[in-house]
Order: structure tokens, then C-alpha cells, then sequence
């Protein structure tokens, strides 16, 4: 780990214009990655500016919204009982993820950055185009069972990690942010990128730019929700494939449905297509199963994780079977 | 309370009288260290204070063959705290260590030199080591150290390795080619039979204490405040590598966060050692969970062929098991996966070949019974396999081809009682209840299935053990080895052994241990060192035994009687059989006006071994659901039923047992180190990717013994720290195919295998 200063924001204001004008600033939650990162020389900060102490409040709003603090622990927010009743999905996505103790420390705002689990990211001898721009990718043709089969690039393969932000995909969430020419608020699916030819580039933050919270739109309050993770052990592994789900059936039909993928892209992954070829259907196995062919057809697997693929369809229909109450 | 054993488990004598009795034998004595362990006053190899210590960073190379063609280690220099940066330009001149196996002393993981030259032999290889006031320090300097190489052409692919397989000169001593009749002809000719391949990936440790070594030279006096499993083989070896009297070297080593093989010499203690020698400054190295990986080996990959062929009446007419391990140029470490085949079932023919494959990669090592564990899951899968083509339950096949005698050696089994373990097991299991055609059971989507598979280890008993007894006037004992405490309760058990054989209360006796200037000890490794301490103990205690009579002298109630006819009772000394002939321990020694008596000895060789073919055996049983949407696997019960002689401590066994079947439950179904065979580097370097079981994968593990205690032992007891892995990942793989009706043969079973 290379050396730094550690600043304690007292307030938004404080912590943008210092990171405005501080050498190789990088705000810090519960550090639970970044501190990682650090102990790895993957990230080299030379100032660390602690963001902690900012909101993290959260917020239940009448219309059933909620707002949350960019600086509420993970814990804080599972355990929420508003986001419990009107969110559950997002509880569901949150306790799948880390373990207790990363839970308690970890913050909404680390978790919408928290960065890839590809192996060749995390290893400074190997080639990655996301850590070192130009240098050619190592997994594509590596270790890439655990890589995107969705939205992926020649120049990067890796996936977004986190549990909390499929959920928040699904959810419509809106991300608010401030930095030095203000603030701003973005529609959660604009958030994260796709790797194109620019997989350093991984948000749509700006220079400086602080989230400051995250909110719940009152649309899916209420939503029968869950959210599935398949993974390689019973707990404290990341997703092979992970799916939020929420649904409403009237008269036997699904009036609405919400679908999003983790662990098959770049970015959470909203399922858009397989929830227009739901929309309105009966609900029912085979119309699940071919929402999710219809969603994978744009898949391309990697030469170790084909199986992805199918299992991906596989979950989104036992997830969707079992939110719908039909036999999967 | 009980007699003399002296060396009588020999081929010539009768068993340790302590195999029979109960008392202290057995009792679920809680482990003595645990309270100081969990005060946290327990102190480990990295937390030794000392004034002046600096701390090490390491920088590891990046390339698998090849030479540095430059290293600049001015930017490290030049960081505030910076004390040096050792390379193979100022490092001292060191012998390349002994390798393991060499000679009886020799700890060796390779015999590569250690820093010696610009060589780089694997990826990951220590290229320099900064020492640094503190551990930050070091670390940040070991990140500016610039190094360029000349890359060679290295071989880091297991196919091509294979393509020059060759069996080594020797598995652990035993022939690496093993054929009795001409099983392939057996094999061909058969109606029935299997052949199949299966693999196994590389696999780590991954103890919870990560590798570390506090070390300080006084003059040409060493000190290592080591993490080993090996500490009278290190302070040996380390000497040899610094041509060093042995003497000049202790190694200590009181408790370990874990071995399972890993604790063992490594670059990581030699080359702290050299640096604090360059510094002349003590040196504390921890490594990072990153440096565990490129620094110290782990279990290798292998691909091995079971080919069975059965005669109409359920026999084994032919049992091949031949297969490749990847290994270095300079380790011996071949993953002795044959070994189960050699002693499990009788056959009329056998073909048991082990090759190796070079490989330029960091030396691979001893890990959780090696060999046996990944031998028993191919052979017992394949025993399942083929039991399933006979239409025969496999517990009641097995006991079908129960050998009366070792089936390749042909000596006698010290004892052997397997097929009572699968009876106990397969009642408490609820074997019946099984179905044998797979899928019939399911809950939902997941589809539930039992598997079971047989578990095997040998016993040993390395020679060079021996141990110190001082008996002190107010009726306390002191026993002593340099051994060691990995957290399997080695002195809580010694305690106890040692309190029964002299007849003394456990809170009378203490159990030293973790330090060279103790009498020396053997390796802890091939779940050795509970025989190889009682043996050494025994011998002590004849050796007491012959003091104390001659201490008593004419005046005790004693006098006239030989070692043969007393025995430790009750504080002090007895008559076997005659109530009335006795003296306390303080009335001997107050007597003879002595504070103490301390006596020492050796263990005799092993030569029960010799005689007779001894082996702890296992039945395992598993039942996994497997969801049919992901291909998820969960254990949801484990039963082990255990032959392993006679159990010492039923609470430390029962976890050792459980823990053995946790890490079983990894190999089966989470734990493979990826090797990327384009560099030879590991690129899951980390607790988080490397996956062992968490809580959530550990169901509810029953574990049952027969007791028997074996006659031609120490204390009747054979050593229980590997077997509890062994038959694991085949009784999951076995369960798993009941379930679904899928053969995974290839390890670890992870769900894509399942989709
Ligand atoms: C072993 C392990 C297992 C894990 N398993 C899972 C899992 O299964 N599922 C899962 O979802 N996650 C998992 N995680 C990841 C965990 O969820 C993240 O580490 C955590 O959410 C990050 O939050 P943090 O507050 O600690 O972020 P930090 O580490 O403090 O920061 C992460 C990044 O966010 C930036 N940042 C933090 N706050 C703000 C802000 N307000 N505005 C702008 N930038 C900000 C930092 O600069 C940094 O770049 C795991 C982590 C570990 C270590």
C-alpha cells in the first residue's frame, strides 16, 4: 500500500472541493473494498477522503419512495423495515451479498463503486485494460468462468460484482450525486457503463463527483419482489448469475414485471427484453422460459462460461415461477 | 494404574497395556491451551516482541523461467524507513536447503538455491525482500522495486508436461510400479467393469495463521520464532543452509493457526533469516495470504485412471489405478494417490502406476492427507460405478472384497475392522433408506441423493522421536518433545496418556512442546506424532521407571522388583496384581533426598511396521440436495464412521474427525487453485476466489469409531489427522450421482458441471 493522507469530510461542500484540488484524491466509505484494493497497489491514492460521516439517513417517504444516504451501512439498509415491506427484494439482494461483518461496514455509496472481482484486475503482474488502459485483457482468453456473457467488450470481460445495485436496477432507483458544478441526479441504468473501449471508465461520475443518495422511486413499492443468487458456495461468494424479480399479476396476467441479471455484465443488468415479452402475458413456466431465451439471445460466452448461459434462463424462470407461484 | 508398556507393540512383544484401559484413555478432556487461546495469550510465531525488529516486504517475480536482467531497488531505498533491500546481488552465500526425504534431518521443500543468482524457476519466486521499520513500510517499498527479466520458455501446461510423465524413483519410499498378474488382460477379458479418468485440480491450505517467522542472529546463533510443523527438521536444515552447527539453531514453535502440511521449511524463514543476518537486525516475516500462495506449494493436480474389471460373483478380477502429478525438478512430492489401491481391496490382479509430470511451477507439497484423499475419490467412485453395473448395494460389494490380507504386501493387518465401521455407519445413517436408482428422491427442485465411499490412511511412525520425563518430589511430571501444537490438542492428549501410564492426576502432569532445545521430535505430518510422542514417551518412562527402583533401593516396599513387574499407580510405583506393594513418587524421592529425577530416551524404530500391514480405515456417508434449476450442490447430512485404534480424547478426535470432513466437503465441491497455464501463475491468489467451505456449506456432521484398539501401537491408537478427509470427495461425487443420476469425475464438482 503506498501512503496517503486521510482527510475526515465534515460536510458534502468540504469533501467535493477537496477532492477538487487534492493529488490523486479518492473518497472512501467502509473501505471495505477500496482498503483492499489499496493493500493490492490496484488503487494508489495519495489522498483519502473519508465520506463516512455524510448522510446516511434513510428516508421513508409517504408516496412510498425512500430515500437513502449515500453513507447508510448495507446492514442499515436490509434491515430497514420500509425497505423490508415495500422493498424486499432489495433486503433479499443485500443479505445475499458479503458477509455480516462487510455488511456492517460496507456503505450504499462503496457499493454502487465497488469494483470488478476479475482475477487479472486484481493481480498487478497480469494485463488488464480496465487497470492499465492499452495493455490487452488476460481473461478473454484466462480464467473467465466467472466473466460477463452480456454487453461485454474485446477490450473487457469483467463483471460488476454487486448483489445491492440488481436489486437497485430493478427498482428504477435514481442516483444522486454532487460535484463541484452541482448536483445532479441519474436514472440508475445510466449509472454504470458498459466496457466498450473504455473499461477504466466504469460510471458516469465525473472529476470529484460524491454520491449523496440513493432513491427508491414509489413505482415498485409494494411489488411481490425477491431476488435470487447462485454462486459457487452456500455464502460469501459473488454471483455466477443473480436475479431481482418483481412482478404483479391482475386477472392472471402479468401487469408488471421487473427483471434484472447480476453477475452476467459489466453492469447490473436490466432485462428489458424479456420483460417486453412478459408484459401482459399469462403468467406461466413457458412464458418464463421464453422471456429469458428471448433476454440471452444477445449472450456470447467466453471460453469458460458458456454454462452462464443456460443457467441464467434457468434462474430467471424458477425465479419468476416461484414470485408467480406456478411450479417451476 | 497400569503396566509398563515398554517397547512391547514390537513384533516381538504384546500391546501397550494402556491400549485396554479407560480412566484418563479416551475421556473428552478439554484442550488445556484453549482457554489461553481464547484470552488471545497465546502467542503466535508473529507475535513475538522484540527491540529493533524490522519487518519484511517481499516482491515476487512475474515470470515462470527466466532471469532478472535488471533490478532497481533505488526507489524502495530511498522510502523513509527503509533499512535494506536484499536481491541475489547482496544476499548472503547459502546451501540450497536438503530436500525433504534426503535425509532423515532434511526439511527442504526443493533444493533450489534460495537468492543465489539471477535464476527464476516458478512465478511468484521471492526476487527481493525490503526490511523496513515497519510491516507498511516494507510493503510499500517491496511495490517500487522494479524488475526486468529475460524470459525463457517454461513449461506451464499440464498436457505438455504430461507428454513426458515418467514414473519418479520412488513414492515415499515405495515403488511408483506395482503389478501383481496382468490386470490389463483381467480387464479386457471381463464382462463387467469400469475405466475411467478422473481429475483433480490444484488445491492450498489456507490455515487461518498465515505463514511467519520472527528471527534474530546472536553472533552465529539463530533464533526462529517459527509457524512449523517441522521444528527440529528446520533448525537441522536451517543450519546446514548457513553451515551452522544444528545446535546453533532453535526453532520454536508453541502453537501453530494451522498446518495441514503447509507448516513446513519454505523460502519465507531462510530468507528472513538471511536479511536480519544482512541487517544484523532481528526480522519479523508475515506473509501476505498473497504471498502464502507463490511462496509455499500446495496440493498438485493429477489425472488418474481406475480401470475395474469383476468376476460374475463380485469380485475384483483386475483393480488398475494409474494416473499423472504434476511436479517440479526439484521436490519429491508425487501426491502418492496409489496408496489407497495398494492396501483397500483384494484383486486377483493389480496395476498400480504413478508418474509424474515436470512442470516449472512453485514446488507442490504434503496437504491434507496427500495422496489419499484424491486416490480414494477416484477409486471409490469407481468402486461405486462399478457395484452400480453389478446391481450390487456398494457397502455390501465392499464388504464382498474385503482382503483377509494386505492385498500387495500380503503381510497380516495390525488390525482391520472396516467392515464393522460400514455396519455402525450405514444403521446410524439410515443407509437403507437409499434408493438405487438415482433421482427417485426430491423435495421441490431439488433432487436429494446419498452417496457413501470408503476412507483410508496409513498409520506411521517416524523414527527419531524422543522425549524427557522429570518427576518432581511433590508428585508432579513434566514431560517434554519438541513436537508440536497445531491446534489438534497434541499436549492435552500427551497430558493424558502421560498422567495414566504413571498413575498420576491430569492436573499433576504437563505436556512441553515447540522448541528445539526439547528432545527432539519428527515431523507432525502423516498423522505421526500422537505415536511417535506416546513411543518416545513410553521409552522415557521405562527409562523413569528403572531410576525410581533404583532410587527406591532396599528399604521400599519396592525392592526386588524389575521394570516388568511394576506399574504407575496412584502416585507412585506398584506390584502389578499385589495391592500391598506400593510407594508414592514423593516417598521414593524424599527418600533418596532428591528433588527430582529426570530421565530421557529415544523411541525404538518402527518396526511393527515392518511386520504388519496398518492402515486406519473410514466408511463415509453423505446426502446432497441438488437443485435441478442451478445445479447447486448442498451436503446436507455427513456421517463418518471411523477404524482408527483406539481413540484418545473423544472431544479433540471428534473435531479433528469433523474438521477432516470440512476440508473434505472443499475438495468435493468448492477448492481448486487456478493455475493459468499461459504463465504458471496463480491468479486466485486470495481467501475471497479460493474458495473453502463458509459455515452455510457444512451441514450437521455425525462421527462414530469402533474403538478397537490396534495391539501394535502406542497406546492402540493409529493417528487421526488426515483420515477424516479421505473418502470424502467420493462419498459427495457418489451422492451427487444418486441425486441426479450425473458422473462429475472431475473436481471440484461445481454447479456448471451439474447443468
Ligand atoms: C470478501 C468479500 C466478499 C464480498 N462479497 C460480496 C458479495 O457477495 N456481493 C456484493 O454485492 N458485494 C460483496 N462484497 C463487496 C462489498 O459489498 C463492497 O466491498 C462494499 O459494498 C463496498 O462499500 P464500502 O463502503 O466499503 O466501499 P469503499 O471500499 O469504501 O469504497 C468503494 C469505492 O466507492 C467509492 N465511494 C465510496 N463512497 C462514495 C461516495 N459516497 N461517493 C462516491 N464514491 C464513493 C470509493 O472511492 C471507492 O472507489 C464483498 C467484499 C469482500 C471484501
Amino acid at each position: 500500500m503506498q501512503r496517503f493522507e486521510y482527510h475526515r469530510a465534515a460536510d458534502t461542500a468540504a469533501a467535493i472541493a477537496l477532492a477538487a484540488r487534492a493529488p490523486e484524491p479518492h473518497y472512501l466509505g467502509g473501505g471495505t473494498n477500496l482498503v483492499d484494493l489499496m493493500r493490492e497497489n490496484i488503487e494508489r491514492p495519495r489522498t483519502i477522503i473519508d465520506v463516512t460521516a455524510l448522510s446516511s439517513a434513510i428516508e421513508a417517504r409517504p408516496d412510498g419512495g425512500i430515500l437513502i444516504g449515500a453513507g447508510a451501512k448495507n446492514t442499515a439498509v436490509a434491515e430497514h423495515r420500509a425497505i423490508r415491506e415495500r422493498f424486499p427484494m432489495l433486503a433479499r439482494a443485500i443479505l445475499a451479498g458479503a458477509s455480516a461483518q462487510i455488511r456492517n461496514m460496507a456503505t450504499v455509496g462503496g457499493n454502487l463503486l465497488q469494483r470488478t472481482r476479475c482475477y487479472y484486475f486484481y493481480d498487478d503482474a497480469a494485463h488488464c485494460n480496465k487497470r492499465k488502459p492499452g495493455t490487452g485483457c488476460d481473461a478473454v482468453e484466462g480464467f473467465n468462468r466467472i466473466h460477463a456473457i452480456l454487453g461485454a467488450s474485446p477490450s473487457c470481460v469483467a463483471t460488476h460484482p454487486s448483489d445491492m445495485c440488481v436489486a437497485l436496477a430493478a427498482l428504477d432507483a435514481i442516483v444522486h450525486v454532487e460535484g463541484p458544478g452541482g448536483r445532479r441526479s441519474l436514472p440508475f441504468g445510466a449509472f454504470h457503463r458498459l466496457p466498450g473501449d473504455r473499461p477504466d471508465l466504469e460510471t458516469a461520475l465525473g472529476p470529484a463527483e460524491l454520491i449523496t443518495a440513493v432513491e427508491l422511486p414509489a413505482g415498485a413499492a409494494g411489488l411481490r419482489s425477491t431476488y435470487r443468487k447462485v454462486r459457487d458456495r452456500a455464502s460469501y461468494a459473488f454471483a455466477l448469475v443473480s436475479v431481482a424479480a418483481a412482478l404483479r399479476i391482475e386477472d392472471g396476467k402479468l401487469a408488471e414485471v421487473r427483471l434484472a441479471l447480476g453477475g452476467v455484465a459489466h453492469k447490473p443488468w436490466r432485462a428489458a427484453t424479456a420483460e417486453a415479452a412478459l408484459r401482459g402475458k399469462p403468467a406461466g413456466a413457458d412464458a418464463f422460459r421464453a422471456a429469458a431465451e428471448a433476454e440471452l439471445a444477445a449472450a456470447r460466452p467466453l471460453s469458460g462460461n458458456a454454462f452462464k448461459i443456460e443457467l441464467a434462463k434457468r434462474t430467471i424462470a424458477a425465479t419468476l415461477s416461484e414470485l408467480a407461484g406456478a411450479r417451476p | 494404574m497400569s503396566a509398563l508398556a515398554q517397547t512391547s507393540w514390537r513384533p516381538d512383544g504384546a500391546s501397550d497395556p494402556l491400549a485396554t484401559r479407560h480412566g484418563l484413555i479416551g475421556a473428552p478432556v478439554s484442550r488445556i491451551d484453549g482457554p489461553l487461546k481464547v484470552a488471545g495469550q497465546a502467542r503466535f510465531a508473529a507475535e513475538v516482541s522484540m527491540p529493533g525488529l524490522l519487518h519484511a516486504g517481499f516482491v515476487y517475480s512475474s515470470v515462470a523461467r527466466g532471469r532478472i536482467k535488471a533490478i532497481d531497488t533505488a526507489a524502495a531505498e530511498a522510502l523513509p524507513g527503509v533499512a535494506l533491500v536484499m536481491t541475489h546481488r547482496n544476499a548472503p552465500r547459502m546451501k540450497p536447503p536438503a530436500l525433504f526425504g534426503t535425509t532423515p534431518e532434511a526439511a527442504g521443500a526443493s533444493d533450489l538455491p534460495i537468492m543465489q543468482d539471477a535464476e527464476i524457476h516458478w512465478n511468484g519466486q521471492t526476487v527481493a525482500v525490503v526490511l523496513a521499520e515497519t510491516r507498511e513500510q516494507a510493503e510499500e517499498a517491496a511495490a517500487l522495486v522494479a524488475v526486468e527479466y529475460e524470459s525463457l520458455p517454461a513449461v506451464t501446461a499440464f498436457a505438455a508436461a504430461k507428454a513426458h510423465a515418467h514414473p519418479p524413483e520412488s513414492v515415499l519410499g515405495e515403488p511408483a510400479v506395482l503389478e501383481i498378474g496382468d490386470a490389463e488382460a483381467a480387464l479386457a477379458a471381463a464382462a463387467v467393469k469400469v475405466d475411467l479418468t478422473f481429475t483433480t485440480p490444484r488445491q492450498n491450505h489456507n490455515a487461518i495463521e498465515l505463514h511467519a517467522a520472527t528471527i534474530a542472529w546472536e553472533g552465529d546463533r539463530l533464533t526462529i520464532h517459527d509457524a512449523s510443523q517441522l521444528v527440529t527438521m528446520t533448525a537441522a536444515t536451517i543450519a546446514q543452509v548457513f553451515d551452522l552447527d544444528p545446535k546453533q539453531v532453535r526453532v520454536l514453535s508453541p502453537y501453530v493457526g494451522g498446518g495441514f502440511g503447509g507448516k513446513c521449511l519454505w523460502d519465507h524463514q531462510i530468507l528472513g533469516a538471511a536479511a536480519a543476518r544482512l541487517a544484523g537486525r532481528p526480522v519479523r516475516v508475515v506473509l501476505s495470504r498473497e504471498g502464502v500462495f507463490r511462496l509455499v506449494g500446495g496440493r498438485t493436480q493429477t489425472e488418474q485412471r481406475v480401470a475395474l474389471a469383476a468376476t460374475a460373483d463380485g469380485k475384483l478380477d483386475a483393480l488398475i489405478h494409474t494416473g499423472v502429478a504434476a511436479m517440479t525438478a526439484h521436490n519429491a512430492c508425487p501426491e502418492q494417490f496409489t496408496f489407497p489401491a495398494r492396501h483397500l481391496y483384494a484383486a486377483r490382479t493389480f496395476k498400480l502406476v504413478q508418474q509424474v509430470a515436470e512442470m516449472d511451477m512453485l514446488a507442490n507439497t504434503f496437504m491434507r492427507a496427500p495422496g489419499e484423499s484424491i486416490g480414494t475419490f477416484a477409486l471409490e467412485c469407481a468402486i461405486d460405478e462399478l457395484a452400480e453395473k453389478l446391481g450390487a448395494d456398494p457397502v455390501a460389494f465392499r464388504r464382498g472384497i474385503e482382503p483377509e490380507k494386505d492385498p500387495t504386501s500380503s503381510h497380516e493387518f495390525s488390525t482391520r475392522h472396516l467392515n464393522e465401521a460400514y455396519a455402525a455407519g450405514a444403521e446410524r445413517f439410515g443407509w437403507a433408506k437409499r434408493s438405487a436408482t438415482p433421482r427417485a428422491r426430491r423435495d421441490g427442485e431439488w433432487l436429494i441423493g446419498m452417496g457413501c465411499a470408503t476412507g483410508t490412511y496409513p498409520y506411521y511412525r517416524m523414527p527419531g522421536g524422543a522425549a524427557r520425563i522429570t518427576l518432581t518430589a511433590d508428585g508432579r511430571a513434566r514431560v517434554a518433545a519438541a513436537a508440536h501444537e497445531m491446534g489438534m490438542g497434541t499436549a492435552t492428549v500427551q497430558s493424558q496418556v502421560a498422567a495414566e501410564r504413571l498413575g498420576l492426576p491430569l492436573d499433576r502432569v504437563s505436556f512441553a512442546l515447540g522448541d528445539t532445545e526439547l528432545p527432539p521430535s519428527p515431523v507432525a505430518g502423516g498423522s505421526n506424532q500422537t505415536a511417535a510422542i506416546g513411543a518416545a514417551v513410553i521409552a522415557a518412562h521405562t527409562e523413569l521407571v528403572k531410576a525410581l527402583l533404583k532410587l527406591a533401593g532396599n528399604a521400599s516396599p519396592l525392592a526386588g522388583l524389575s521394570t516388568d513387574e511394576v506399574e504407575g499407580r496412584d502416585a507412585g510405583l506398584g506390584k502389578r496384581g499385589d495391592a500391598a506393594r506400593f510407594e508414592s513418587y514423593a516417598s521414593i524421592l524424599r527418600r533418596a533426598g532428591r528433588d527430582e529425577v529426570t530421565v530421557q530416551a529415544e523411541a525404538p524404530m518402527p518396526l511393527e511396521l515392518q511386520k504388519w500391514s496398518m492402515h486406519s480405515t473410514a466408511a463415509q456417508f453423505c446426502e446432497v440436495r441438488v437443485s435441478e434449476s442451478t445445479g447447486e450442490v448442498r451436503v446436507a447430512r455427513f456421517l463418518g464412521s471411523f477404524d482408527c485404534g483406539r481413540i484418545l480424547n473423544a472431544k479433540t478426535a471428534r473435531s479433528q474427525f469433523r474438521g477432516g470432513i470440512v476440508m473434505g466437503l472443499g475438495l468435493a465441491l468448492t477448492e481448486e487453485t487456478l493455475f493459468d497455464e499461459r504463465s504458471g501463475r496463480i491468479v486466485n491468489a486470495t481467501m475471497a476466489e479460493y474458495h473453502v467451505p463458509v459455515h452455510l456449506d457444512v451441514p450437521e456432521i455425525e462421527v462414530i469409531w469402533t474403538d478397537i484398539p490396534d495391539p501394535r501401537t502406542p497406546m492402540g491408537a493409529r493417528g487421526i489427522g488426515e483420515i477424516g478427509i479421505t473418502g470424502v470427495g467420493a462419498a459427495v461425487a457418489n451422492a451427487v450421482y444418486n441425486a441426479t443420476g450425473k458422473r462429475i469425475r472431475d473436481l471440484p464438482i461445481t454447479l456448471d458441471k451439474l447443468l
